[in-house]
């Protein structure tokens, strides 16, 4: 792969890139698939219940049924929906979900796009989900759907801003923003350690923006009946769910390369085993924090988690950024 | 290093393609061969827990939301000044760290302005 980005630009490498991007398609879609199976699967047993077992040989098939039953159900709009917007809201959902990815290094040397704002690509490029959201909400003229979309819209830029600024603080140390080196800058210790209170910010603001529980608000099954995809079904509502799992994919990719030394091993006695196996693993362990804390945590309410965003994480995330910026001139002897 | 420039931007064109490709795919081209359509005016109305829906949705909405906008685009893009010092700051040295601590210092004081003005309150 970073042969070929070497190269001069030509159709045949084009060619090349757009195979591996759809390889990279069908991994995501197989993840999807099995990431939704375990978290009911898990959570089912947290639970104490069984969970799916009866699609396939211990329910392995159940999600596969559910993808195509939504291929083959009716799709209904209603007849008071805003046509282009109704039809054009899922796209915007989906496809900066895909694209961010397009940056992620999975180990040294597999990696698609080497960008050198890498960070402010995968930001600039997710902040595009919420206009997908309100979009949505607005253009099927439905109340549950209106309410849903607007609050999931002040969530999620709410919530945007303490999270970018956690980023800093890993800018800072590492004096780039291009992801290949910010994992390689953890070679003697991972971010999550200097940066602790970066990483705890970090880490509660990306579960807002993932629309996960406990910052579920958006989707309120009690309150708002699905929130902004009330009024989509069939395939149209599967490209919302995907998205979330596709960011769910991608939030975990980034929280394992800015904080935990994306496919660094542990301990450098364990680098026989691949950079990719630790990726996975590393990614894996967050996507079961999802499932964990979904299956733990109550949803708070509207009026806290607004406040919450603005009066502890963005305090927080400014005090980690003057800090971290006070340590390292100390370090360098600069005061 | 301007084909690594050009190629990057390939990549992310043909990820964007993709991810648009993806969706227009399933819902418009092979959708249509596998679903049935039949509508009726009841599948078509709106929801609305069972009930005929009371007037339009299409309604002016509570100003909060425009002030937690205003409020996004000032910190964002506050936040996007601070990415390039942050990249620069090891060679920049003191004068940026007090450069910034003035910046971030006079953010603050907004904040502390909109916190004071209960904007921050959701009610």
């Amino acid at each position: 792969m970073r042969d070929l980005l070497q190269q001069t630009p030509s159709l045949g490498n084009a060619l090349w890139f757009f195979l591996a991007a759809v390889v990279l398609l069908v991994i995501l879609l197989g993840f999807v698939t099995y990431a939704i199976y375990f978290e009911r699967k898990v959570i089912g047993w947290m639970q104490a219940r069984i969970g799916p077992n009866r699609v396939g040989p211990l329910g392995l098939l159940q999600t596969v049924a559910d993808v195509a039953k939504l291929l083959i159900k009716e799709d209904t709009r209603p007849k008071h929906a805003d046509k282009a917007l109704y039809a054009l809201a899922p796209i915007l959902a989906y496809a900066p979900a895909f694209a961010v990815l397009a940056v992620l290094p999975f180990t040294e040397t597999l990696q698609f796009a080497d960008l050198g704002i890498g960070i402010l690509y995968y930001i600039a490029l997710s902040g595009i989900t919420v206009l997908g959201v309100i979009t949505a909400g607005w253009a099927s003229n439905n109340k549950y759907s209106l309410i849903g979309g607007l609050r999931s819209a002040a969530q999620m830029i709410s919530y945007e801003v303490p999270l970018v600024m956690s980023v800093v603080g890993v800018v800072l140390m590492t004096g780039s923003m291009n992801l290949r080196e910010i994992v390689l800058a953890q070679q003697d210790m991972w971010n999550f350690i200097p940066q602790f209170l970066g990483f705890a910010v970090f880490l509660v603001a990306a579960q807002a923006e993932l629309n996960r529980t406990p910052f579920d608000l958006p989707e309120a099954e009690s309150e708002l009946v699905g929130g902004y995809h009330v009024e989509y079904s069939g395939f149209r509502f599967a490209m919302f769910m995907l998205a979330e799992y596709v960011y769910m994919f991608g939030m975990g990719a980034m929280v394992t390369i800015l904080f935990f030394g994306g496919w660094l091993p542990i301990h450098p006695a364990l680098s026989f085993i691949p950079g990719i196996v630790w990726f996975a693993v590393k990614l894996l362990l967050y996507v079961f924090l999802q499932f964990w804390l979904r299956a733990t945590m109550p949803r708070p309410r509207v009026d806290q988690l607004m406040s919450f965003a603005w009066k502890v994480l963005l305090p927080v995330a400014l005090l980690n950024i003057l800090i971290t910026a006070v340590v390292i001139s100390y370090q360098s002897g600069m005061i | 290093m301007g084909e690594i420039y050009t190629n990057n931007y390939v990549i992310v064109a043909i990820f964007l393609f993709l991810g648009v490709l993806l969706p227009v795919a399933t819902v418009s081209i092979i959708g249509p061969m596998l679903r049935p359509k039949k509508p009726t005016a009841e599948k078509q109305t709106t929801y609305e827990s069972g009930n005929i829906p009371v007037g339009d949705s299409w309604v002016r909405f509570n100003v909060k939301y425009y002030i937690f906008a205003l409020l996004f685009v000032i910190f964002d893009v506050e936040t996007l000044f601070l990415y390039p010092w942050a990249v620069a700051y090891k060679e920049l040295g003191l004068f940026a760290l007090v450069e910034m601590v003035i910046f971030i210092c006079l953010l603050v004081v907004g904040l502390i302005y909109a916190w004071r003005k209960k904007v921050l309150e959701w009610n």
